[in-house]
Protein backbone atom coordinates (compact mmCIF):
# COMPACT_ATOMS: atom_id res chain seq x y z
CA UNK A 1 0.00 0.00 0.00
CA UNK A 2 1.20 3.53 -0.53
CA UNK A 3 -0.68 7.09 -0.72
CA UNK A 4 -0.63 7.79 -4.75
CA UNK A 5 -1.07 11.26 -4.03
CA UNK A 6 0.81 14.80 -4.73
CA UNK A 7 -1.48 16.36 -2.31
CA UNK A 8 -4.14 15.96 0.59
CA UNK A 9 -6.87 18.76 -0.35
CA UNK A 10 -9.92 16.72 1.36
CA UNK A 11 -11.25 13.81 2.84
CA UNK A 12 -13.93 13.58 0.33
CA UNK A 13 -11.51 11.85 -2.43
CA UNK A 14 -10.08 9.26 -0.09
CA UNK A 15 -10.52 5.72 0.30
CA UNK A 16 -11.06 3.64 3.73
CA UNK A 17 -8.18 2.10 2.99
CA UNK A 18 -6.29 4.97 2.11
CA UNK A 19 -7.21 6.96 5.60
CA UNK A 20 -6.37 3.25 7.48
CA UNK A 21 -3.14 3.25 5.37
CA UNK A 22 -2.49 6.66 6.86
CA UNK A 23 -3.32 6.24 10.63
CA UNK A 24 -1.13 3.34 10.54
CA UNK A 25 1.33 5.49 9.21
CA UNK A 26 1.23 7.96 12.09
CA UNK A 27 1.50 4.87 14.80
CA UNK A 28 5.14 4.45 13.70
CA UNK A 29 5.65 8.36 13.94
CA UNK A 30 3.25 8.47 17.67
CA UNK A 31 6.28 6.03 18.68
CA UNK A 32 9.13 8.37 17.30
CA UNK A 33 7.08 11.34 19.26
CA UNK A 34 7.37 9.43 22.68
CA UNK A 35 11.41 9.03 22.22
CA UNK A 36 13.77 11.03 23.95
CA UNK A 37 14.93 12.59 21.12
CA UNK A 38 12.22 13.37 19.07
CA UNK A 39 13.95 13.06 15.84
CA UNK A 40 14.40 11.34 12.62
CA UNK A 41 16.14 12.10 9.13
CA UNK A 42 13.51 10.97 6.76
CA UNK A 43 13.06 14.12 5.32
CA UNK A 44 16.73 15.59 6.05
CA UNK A 45 17.18 18.45 2.71
CA UNK A 46 13.13 19.06 2.05
CA UNK A 47 11.78 22.37 2.29
CA UNK A 48 8.26 22.69 4.24
CA UNK A 49 6.28 26.02 3.87
CA UNK A 50 3.73 26.85 6.63
CA UNK A 51 1.57 29.73 4.21
CA UNK A 52 -1.01 30.65 6.40
CA UNK A 53 -3.71 33.44 5.65
CA UNK A 54 -5.57 32.86 8.86
CA UNK A 55 -4.63 32.75 12.51
CA UNK A 56 -3.66 29.48 13.76
CA UNK A 57 -1.56 28.19 16.78
CA UNK A 58 -2.24 24.75 16.99
CA UNK A 59 -2.00 23.42 13.53
CA UNK A 60 0.84 25.85 12.30
CA UNK A 61 2.81 24.95 15.28
CA UNK A 62 1.57 21.36 15.07
CA UNK A 63 2.79 21.26 11.41
CA UNK A 64 6.24 23.29 12.42
CA UNK A 65 6.89 20.64 15.00
CA UNK A 66 6.11 17.35 13.08
CA UNK A 67 8.29 18.59 9.95
CA UNK A 68 11.39 19.72 12.28
CA UNK A 69 10.85 16.22 13.93
CA UNK A 70 11.01 14.73 10.34
CA UNK A 71 14.37 16.51 9.58
CA UNK A 72 13.03 19.45 7.01
CA UNK A 73 13.77 22.90 6.91
CA UNK A 74 10.18 24.90 7.58
CA UNK A 75 9.69 28.98 6.45
CA UNK A 76 6.74 30.12 7.84
CA UNK A 77 4.86 32.84 5.89
CA UNK A 78 2.14 35.04 7.53
CA UNK A 79 0.40 37.37 4.85
CA UNK A 80 0.78 40.27 6.83
CA UNK A 81 4.86 40.37 6.91
CA UNK A 82 4.96 39.25 2.98
CA UNK A 83 4.43 40.52 -0.02
CA UNK A 84 0.91 39.27 0.09
CA UNK A 85 -0.29 42.88 1.77
CA UNK A 86 1.42 44.26 -1.53
CA UNK A 87 -1.37 42.98 -3.95
CA UNK A 88 0.61 39.52 -5.08
CA UNK A 89 -2.18 36.57 -5.80
CA UNK A 90 -1.74 33.69 -3.67
CA UNK A 91 -0.86 31.73 -6.88
CA UNK A 92 1.89 34.11 -7.79
CA UNK A 93 3.05 34.16 -4.00
CA UNK A 94 3.16 30.49 -3.96
CA UNK A 95 4.73 30.06 -7.36
CA UNK A 96 7.85 32.50 -5.91
CA UNK A 97 8.10 29.50 -3.00
CA UNK A 98 8.46 27.12 -5.24
CA UNK A 99 10.94 28.65 -7.15
CA UNK A 100 13.23 28.36 -3.88
CA UNK A 101 12.69 24.64 -3.82
CA UNK A 102 9.85 24.07 -1.63
CA UNK A 103 8.69 20.35 -1.60
CA UNK A 104 5.74 21.01 0.53
CA UNK A 105 3.17 23.48 0.85
CA UNK A 106 0.72 23.83 4.12
CA UNK A 107 -2.04 26.12 3.33
CA UNK A 108 -4.51 27.73 5.80
CA UNK A 109 -6.89 30.01 3.85
CA UNK A 110 -10.13 31.70 4.33
CA UNK A 111 -11.62 30.99 1.02
CA UNK A 112 -12.79 27.55 0.32
CA UNK A 113 -11.09 25.58 -2.35
CA UNK A 114 -7.79 27.91 -2.16
CA UNK A 115 -5.82 24.97 -1.25
CA UNK A 116 -6.92 22.86 -4.62
CA UNK A 117 -6.05 26.38 -6.90
CA UNK A 118 -2.68 26.06 -5.27
CA UNK A 119 -2.03 22.27 -6.10
CA UNK A 120 -3.09 22.49 -9.69
CA UNK A 121 -1.30 26.05 -9.88
CA UNK A 122 2.46 24.11 -8.39
CA UNK A 123 4.72 21.19 -8.70
CA UNK A 124 5.02 21.04 -5.00
CA UNK A 125 3.14 18.52 -2.78
CA UNK A 126 0.14 20.76 -1.05
CA UNK A 127 -1.65 19.69 2.08
CA UNK A 128 -4.86 21.95 2.75
CA UNK A 129 -4.34 23.25 6.36
CA UNK A 130 -7.77 24.44 6.55
CA UNK A 131 -9.89 26.28 3.54
CA UNK A 132 -13.09 28.42 4.42
CA UNK A 133 -15.68 26.56 5.46
CA UNK A 134 -14.47 23.47 3.34
CA UNK A 135 -12.02 20.84 4.73
CA UNK A 136 -9.54 20.40 7.18
CA UNK A 137 -8.61 16.89 6.46
CA UNK A 138 -5.55 16.71 8.69
CA UNK A 139 -7.82 17.68 12.05
CA UNK A 140 -10.07 14.68 10.68
CA UNK A 141 -7.16 12.25 10.48
CA UNK A 142 -5.91 12.84 13.61
CA UNK A 143 -9.67 12.72 15.21
CA UNK A 144 -9.83 9.03 13.88
CA UNK A 145 -6.86 8.54 15.35
CA UNK A 146 -7.34 9.34 19.09
CA UNK A 147 -10.85 7.77 18.61
CA UNK A 148 -8.53 4.22 17.60
CA UNK A 149 -5.83 4.84 19.95
CA UNK A 150 -8.35 4.88 22.63
CA UNK A 151 -9.53 1.25 21.34
CA UNK A 152 -12.68 1.97 19.43
CA UNK A 153 -13.23 0.17 16.40
CA UNK A 154 -14.90 2.52 13.44
CA UNK A 155 -17.81 0.16 12.22
CA UNK A 156 -20.68 1.12 13.92
CA UNK A 157 -19.20 3.91 16.15
CA UNK A 158 -21.90 6.06 17.26
CA UNK A 159 -20.10 9.34 17.39
CA UNK A 160 -21.95 12.74 17.79
CA UNK A 161 -20.36 16.18 16.42
CA UNK A 162 -22.33 19.27 18.57
CA UNK A 163 -22.25 22.64 17.29
CA UNK A 164 -22.09 25.53 13.99
CA UNK A 165 -22.07 22.15 11.35
CA UNK A 166 -22.23 24.35 8.44
CA UNK A 167 -19.37 26.65 9.19
CA UNK A 168 -17.39 24.21 10.06
CA UNK A 169 -15.04 22.46 8.28
CA UNK A 170 -13.75 20.19 11.43
CA UNK A 171 -17.09 18.85 10.44
CA UNK A 172 -17.29 18.26 7.10
CA UNK A 173 -13.68 16.36 6.91
CA UNK A 174 -14.98 14.25 9.94
CA UNK A 175 -18.38 13.14 8.62
CA UNK A 176 -16.63 11.89 5.73
CA UNK A 177 -13.62 10.03 7.07
CA UNK A 178 -16.58 8.67 9.76
CA UNK A 179 -18.83 7.32 7.46
CA UNK A 180 -16.74 6.17 4.52
CA UNK A 181 -15.28 3.94 7.82
CA UNK A 182 -18.61 3.04 8.72
CA UNK A 183 -19.29 4.72 11.82
CA UNK A 184 -23.24 6.15 12.30
CA UNK A 185 -22.35 10.52 12.64
CA UNK A 186 -25.04 12.52 14.13
CA UNK A 187 -25.05 15.99 13.34
CA UNK A 188 -26.50 18.20 16.12
CA UNK A 189 -27.01 21.61 16.16
CA UNK A 190 -29.20 24.58 15.86
CA UNK A 191 -31.38 25.17 12.88
CA UNK A 192 -29.71 27.97 11.24
CA UNK A 193 -25.81 26.14 11.59
CA UNK A 194 -27.28 22.81 9.95
CA UNK A 195 -26.40 23.10 6.18
CA UNK A 196 -28.75 22.19 3.83
CA UNK A 197 -29.27 18.27 2.61
CA UNK A 198 -26.10 17.09 5.50
CA UNK A 199 -28.15 13.50 5.19
CA UNK A 200 -26.49 13.09 1.51
CA UNK A 201 -23.01 13.18 2.86
CA UNK A 202 -24.59 10.19 5.20
CA UNK A 203 -24.89 11.82 8.78
CA UNK A 204 -28.11 11.80 10.97
CA UNK A 205 -29.36 15.76 11.70
CA UNK A 206 -30.50 16.32 15.20
CA UNK A 207 -31.87 19.91 17.18
CA UNK A 208 -32.33 18.18 20.29
CA UNK A 209 -28.81 17.75 22.24
CA UNK A 210 -30.32 15.43 24.95
CA UNK A 211 -31.98 13.22 22.49
CA UNK A 212 -29.04 12.72 20.37
CA UNK A 213 -26.44 12.07 22.78
CA UNK A 214 -28.43 8.82 23.66
CA UNK A 215 -25.71 7.05 24.01
CA UNK A 216 -23.20 7.62 21.83
CA UNK A 217 -19.74 6.80 21.88
CA UNK A 218 -17.44 9.97 20.60
CA UNK A 219 -18.98 13.63 21.57
CA UNK A 220 -17.01 16.58 19.01
CA UNK A 221 -17.88 19.20 20.29
CA UNK A 222 -17.12 22.45 17.90
CA UNK A 223 -16.00 25.84 18.43
CA UNK A 224 -18.32 28.33 18.98
CA UNK A 225 -17.25 30.61 16.41
CA UNK A 226 -18.20 34.05 18.98
CA UNK A 227 -16.89 36.19 15.91
CA UNK A 228 -20.08 34.96 13.89
CA UNK A 229 -22.33 36.84 16.83
CA UNK A 230 -23.29 39.44 14.90
CA UNK A 231 -25.06 37.30 12.06
CA UNK A 232 -28.10 36.44 13.98
CA UNK A 233 -27.33 33.10 14.18
CA UNK A 234 -28.28 32.59 17.43
CA UNK A 235 -29.77 35.20 19.87
CA UNK A 236 -27.36 34.83 22.96
CA UNK A 237 -24.91 33.06 23.67
CA UNK A 238 -26.11 31.92 27.06
CA UNK A 239 -28.37 30.39 25.56
CA UNK A 240 -26.60 28.52 22.89
CA UNK A 241 -24.87 27.38 25.88
CA UNK A 242 -28.01 26.21 27.28
CA UNK A 243 -29.47 24.21 24.51
CA UNK A 244 -25.76 22.82 22.75
CA UNK A 245 -23.55 22.90 25.68
CA UNK A 246 -21.66 19.95 26.65
CA UNK A 247 -21.93 19.49 30.72
CA UNK A 248 -21.60 16.94 32.96
CA UNK A 249 -25.17 15.96 33.37
CA UNK A 250 -25.44 15.66 29.57
CA UNK A 251 -22.11 13.71 29.42
CA UNK A 252 -23.95 10.71 31.37
CA UNK A 253 -26.39 10.49 28.60
CA UNK A 254 -23.56 8.89 26.15
CA UNK A 255 -22.41 5.46 26.24
CA UNK A 256 -20.03 4.93 29.19
CA UNK A 257 -16.92 5.40 28.74
CA UNK A 258 -17.70 7.72 25.84
CA UNK A 259 -14.95 10.32 24.64
CA UNK A 260 -15.18 13.90 24.63
CA UNK A 261 -13.22 15.65 21.63
CA UNK A 262 -13.09 19.78 20.41
CA UNK A 263 -10.61 20.70 18.11
CA UNK A 264 -9.91 23.65 19.98
CA UNK A 265 -9.63 26.14 20.48
CA UNK A 266 -12.16 25.35 23.19
CA UNK A 267 -14.50 28.57 25.01
CA UNK A 268 -14.85 27.64 28.50
CA UNK A 269 -18.62 27.47 29.91
CA UNK A 270 -19.50 28.07 26.28
CA UNK A 271 -20.12 24.79 23.94
CA UNK A 272 -18.27 22.85 26.93
CA UNK A 273 -18.01 23.09 30.71
CA UNK A 274 -14.75 23.75 32.43
CA UNK A 275 -15.88 20.34 34.30
CA UNK A 276 -15.95 18.41 31.33
CA UNK A 277 -13.19 19.45 29.36
CA UNK A 278 -11.05 18.49 32.29
CA UNK A 279 -12.68 15.17 33.11
CA UNK A 280 -11.15 11.78 32.21
CA UNK A 281 -13.48 11.59 29.73
CA UNK A 282 -11.62 14.61 27.64
CA UNK A 283 -8.97 13.61 25.38
CA UNK A 284 -8.62 16.92 24.01
CA UNK A 285 -4.96 17.21 24.91
CA UNK A 286 -4.27 13.83 23.75
CA UNK A 287 -5.45 15.00 19.99
CA UNK A 288 -2.99 17.49 20.18
CA UNK A 289 -0.10 15.30 21.04
CA UNK A 290 -1.48 12.85 18.76
CA UNK A 291 -1.97 15.63 15.62
CA UNK A 292 1.83 16.20 15.49
CA UNK A 293 2.25 12.01 14.61
CA UNK A 294 -0.32 12.20 12.19
CA UNK A 295 1.28 15.28 10.58
CA UNK A 296 4.45 13.76 10.14
CA UNK A 297 2.95 10.75 8.98
CA UNK A 298 0.97 12.92 6.01
CA UNK A 299 4.33 14.95 5.55
CA UNK A 300 6.01 11.42 4.94
CA UNK A 301 3.96 9.85 2.86
CA UNK A 302 3.87 12.77 0.37
CA UNK A 303 7.15 13.50 0.15
CA UNK A 304 8.43 10.62 -2.42
CA UNK A 305 10.41 12.24 -5.40
CA UNK A 306 10.00 13.49 -8.62
CA UNK A 307 6.68 15.03 -7.77
CA UNK B 1 16.71 -5.44 1.81
CA UNK B 2 14.72 -8.53 0.81
CA UNK B 3 12.05 -9.23 -1.68
CA UNK B 4 8.77 -8.69 -0.90
CA UNK B 5 6.10 -11.37 -1.10
CA UNK B 6 4.24 -10.67 -4.10
CA UNK B 7 7.48 -10.16 -5.56
CA UNK B 8 8.57 -13.35 -4.56
CA UNK B 9 6.19 -15.50 -5.48
CA UNK B 10 6.48 -14.09 -9.44
CA UNK B 11 10.27 -14.24 -8.68
CA UNK B 12 9.50 -18.29 -7.76
CA UNK B 13 7.75 -18.83 -10.35
CA UNK B 14 10.15 -17.75 -13.01
CA UNK B 15 13.68 -18.43 -11.38
CA UNK B 16 15.65 -21.32 -10.54
CA UNK B 17 15.38 -22.19 -6.57
CA UNK B 18 18.72 -23.29 -4.86
CA UNK B 19 18.90 -24.51 -1.72
CA UNK B 20 21.92 -23.33 0.43
CA UNK B 21 20.87 -24.65 3.95
CA UNK B 22 17.49 -26.37 5.56
CA UNK B 23 16.27 -26.57 8.25
CA UNK B 24 18.77 -28.53 10.12
CA UNK B 25 21.49 -26.24 9.26
CA UNK B 26 19.37 -23.21 10.28
CA UNK B 27 18.82 -24.79 13.35
CA UNK B 28 22.74 -25.60 13.90
CA UNK B 29 23.92 -22.04 12.98
CA UNK B 30 21.36 -20.33 15.31
CA UNK B 31 22.65 -22.61 18.38
CA UNK B 32 26.01 -21.84 17.46
CA UNK B 33 25.89 -18.16 17.14
CA UNK B 34 24.13 -18.52 20.64
CA UNK B 35 26.57 -19.64 21.94
CA UNK B 36 29.25 -17.44 20.41
CA UNK B 37 27.22 -14.01 21.62
CA UNK B 38 27.29 -15.84 25.38
CA UNK B 39 31.36 -16.24 24.76
CA UNK B 40 32.08 -13.42 23.77
CA UNK B 41 29.80 -11.17 26.34
CA UNK B 42 30.51 -14.00 28.73
CA UNK B 43 26.78 -14.37 30.14
CA UNK B 44 23.67 -11.97 29.38
CA UNK B 45 24.43 -9.68 31.92
CA UNK B 46 24.06 -6.13 29.84
CA UNK B 47 22.74 -8.28 27.25
CA UNK B 48 19.86 -7.02 24.69
CA UNK B 49 18.50 -8.43 20.93
CA UNK B 50 17.44 -6.14 18.61
CA UNK B 51 15.77 -7.29 15.33
CA UNK B 52 15.49 -5.57 12.41
CA UNK B 53 12.33 -5.96 10.58
CA UNK B 54 11.14 -8.09 9.63
CA UNK B 55 13.20 -11.30 9.48
CA UNK B 56 15.74 -10.28 11.79
CA UNK B 57 13.00 -9.84 14.44
CA UNK B 58 11.83 -13.76 14.39
CA UNK B 59 15.61 -14.55 14.68
CA UNK B 60 16.03 -12.29 17.84
CA UNK B 61 13.29 -14.19 19.65
CA UNK B 62 15.53 -17.88 18.75
CA UNK B 63 18.40 -16.74 19.44
CA UNK B 64 16.90 -15.41 23.01
CA UNK B 65 15.01 -18.87 22.87
CA UNK B 66 18.70 -20.09 22.53
CA UNK B 67 20.10 -18.12 24.98
CA UNK B 68 17.58 -18.84 27.87
CA UNK B 69 17.85 -22.50 27.44
CA UNK B 70 21.50 -22.44 27.75
CA UNK B 71 21.88 -19.51 30.80
CA UNK B 72 18.36 -19.65 32.32
CA UNK B 73 18.08 -16.40 31.98
CA UNK B 74 16.15 -13.77 30.09
CA UNK B 75 17.62 -11.34 27.35
CA UNK B 76 15.35 -7.96 26.30
CA UNK B 77 14.44 -7.87 22.75
CA UNK B 78 13.81 -5.03 20.81
CA UNK B 79 12.51 -5.18 17.28
CA UNK B 80 13.66 -2.06 15.16
CA UNK B 81 12.25 -0.20 11.44
CA UNK B 82 14.93 1.57 10.08
CA UNK B 83 12.57 2.48 7.28
CA UNK B 84 13.17 6.20 8.60
CA UNK B 85 17.07 6.14 8.23
CA UNK B 86 17.28 4.76 5.11
CA UNK B 87 19.48 6.86 2.91
CA UNK B 88 17.46 5.96 -0.83
CA UNK B 89 14.23 7.37 0.91
CA UNK B 90 14.66 10.57 -1.40
CA UNK B 91 15.18 8.68 -4.37
CA UNK B 92 11.98 6.52 -3.65
CA UNK B 93 8.40 8.11 -5.45
CA UNK B 94 6.14 6.08 -3.28
CA UNK B 95 7.69 6.08 0.49
CA UNK B 96 7.79 2.55 1.66
CA UNK B 97 5.67 0.83 3.98
CA UNK B 98 6.42 1.94 7.94
CA UNK B 99 6.71 -0.92 10.79
CA UNK B 100 6.51 0.39 14.38
CA UNK B 101 10.12 0.28 16.67
CA UNK B 102 9.21 -1.11 19.09
CA UNK B 103 12.17 -1.43 21.84
CA UNK B 104 10.71 -1.24 25.20
CA UNK B 105 13.84 -0.94 27.62
CA UNK B 106 16.82 1.74 27.79
CA UNK B 107 19.53 0.39 25.58
CA UNK B 108 22.27 3.24 26.68
CA UNK B 109 25.21 0.95 28.22
CA UNK B 110 24.13 -2.22 27.07
CA UNK B 111 25.67 -4.51 24.94
CA UNK B 112 23.07 -4.39 22.14
CA UNK B 113 23.41 -7.32 19.70
CA UNK B 114 21.62 -6.32 16.23
CA UNK B 115 19.71 -9.12 14.37
CA UNK B 116 19.13 -9.64 10.86
CA UNK B 117 18.72 -12.27 8.13
CA UNK B 118 21.12 -11.40 5.14
CA UNK B 119 24.13 -9.16 5.61
CA UNK B 120 24.45 -7.85 1.63
CA UNK B 121 25.80 -4.20 1.03
CA UNK B 122 25.39 -3.07 5.05
CA UNK B 123 23.53 0.00 4.06
CA UNK B 124 20.42 -1.56 6.24
CA UNK B 125 23.11 -1.46 8.95
CA UNK B 126 24.37 1.35 8.71
CA UNK B 127 20.46 2.81 9.09
CA UNK B 128 19.90 0.59 11.91
CA UNK B 129 22.88 1.73 13.56
CA UNK B 130 21.74 5.34 13.35
CA UNK B 131 18.73 4.62 14.12
CA UNK B 132 19.30 2.28 17.81
CA UNK B 133 21.61 5.85 18.73
CA UNK B 134 18.96 7.78 18.36
CA UNK B 135 16.97 6.35 21.31
CA UNK B 136 20.05 5.81 23.29
CA UNK B 137 24.40 5.17 23.57
CA UNK B 138 25.35 1.48 23.78
CA UNK B 139 27.86 -0.02 25.50
CA UNK B 140 28.96 -1.61 22.18
CA UNK B 141 26.76 -2.78 18.93
CA UNK B 142 27.46 -6.22 17.69
CA UNK B 143 25.72 -7.88 14.52
CA UNK B 144 24.23 -11.27 14.17
CA UNK B 145 23.04 -12.05 10.82
CA UNK B 146 22.72 -15.76 9.04
CA UNK B 147 24.00 -15.20 5.97
CA UNK B 148 26.43 -12.82 5.09
CA UNK B 149 26.39 -13.13 1.13
CA UNK B 150 28.64 -9.76 0.09
CA UNK B 151 28.74 -7.30 -2.13
CA UNK B 152 29.88 -4.65 0.67
CA UNK B 153 29.10 -1.02 0.03
CA UNK B 154 30.18 0.30 3.38
CA UNK B 155 32.64 -0.76 5.62
CA UNK B 156 30.77 -2.82 7.87
CA UNK B 157 31.20 -6.62 9.28
CA UNK B 158 29.21 -8.71 11.47
CA UNK B 159 30.23 -10.03 14.61
CA UNK B 160 28.36 -13.44 14.27
CA UNK B 161 27.78 -15.62 10.97
CA UNK B 162 25.51 -18.16 10.00
CA UNK B 163 26.90 -18.89 6.79
CA UNK B 164 29.47 -16.98 4.42
CA UNK B 165 27.69 -17.24 0.94
CA UNK B 166 29.31 -16.48 -2.51
CA UNK B 167 27.11 -14.62 -4.57
CA UNK B 168 26.88 -12.18 -7.84
CA UNK B 169 25.08 -9.55 -7.52
CA UNK B 170 21.77 -10.07 -9.57
CA UNK B 171 21.07 -13.41 -7.60
CA UNK B 172 18.84 -13.04 -4.62
CA UNK B 173 19.07 -14.66 -1.61
CA UNK B 174 15.97 -15.50 0.14
CA UNK B 175 15.70 -16.78 3.85
CA UNK B 176 12.12 -18.18 4.69
CA UNK B 177 11.27 -18.67 8.28
CA UNK B 178 8.04 -21.11 10.19
CA UNK B 179 7.01 -17.83 11.51
CA UNK B 180 6.21 -16.31 8.40
CA UNK B 181 4.65 -20.16 7.53
CA UNK B 182 7.58 -21.57 5.32
CA UNK B 183 9.96 -24.54 5.92
CA UNK B 184 13.07 -23.05 7.53
CA UNK B 185 15.47 -22.31 4.90
CA UNK B 186 18.02 -20.16 2.50
CA UNK B 187 18.03 -20.36 -0.75
CA UNK B 188 19.62 -18.65 -3.75
CA UNK B 189 17.32 -17.29 -6.71
CA UNK B 190 19.01 -16.92 -9.58
CA UNK B 191 18.97 -13.85 -11.57
CA UNK B 192 17.22 -13.91 -15.19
Amino acid sequence: MSLKRKDLISIAPLSSDEIMFILETADSFKEVTGREIKKVPALRGKTVVNFFFEPSTRTRTSFELAAKRLSADVINFSPSSSSVVKGETLLDTARNIEAMQADIIVLRHQAAGAAETLARGVKSSVINAGDGWHEHPTQALLDLFTIREKGLAFKGLRVAIVGDIAHSRVARSNIYALTKLGAEVLAVGPPTMMPASLEKLGAQVHYNLDKALQGVDVIMMLRLQLERQGRALFPTIREYSNLYGLTAERLRLAAPGALVMHPGPINRGVEIAPDVADSFSSVILDQVSNGVAVRMGILYLLSGANQ
Amino acid sequence: MTLGRAELMIAQDKKQEKLIMDAHEVARALTRIAHEILERNKGITDLALVGIRTGGVHLAHRFAKRIQEIEQGQVPIGELDITLYRDDLALKKDQPVLKKTNIPFNISDLKVVLVDDVLFTGRTIRAAMDGLIDLGRPAEIQLAVLVDRGHRQLPIKATYIGKNIPTSRDENVQVFLEEEGEEDRVVILNGA
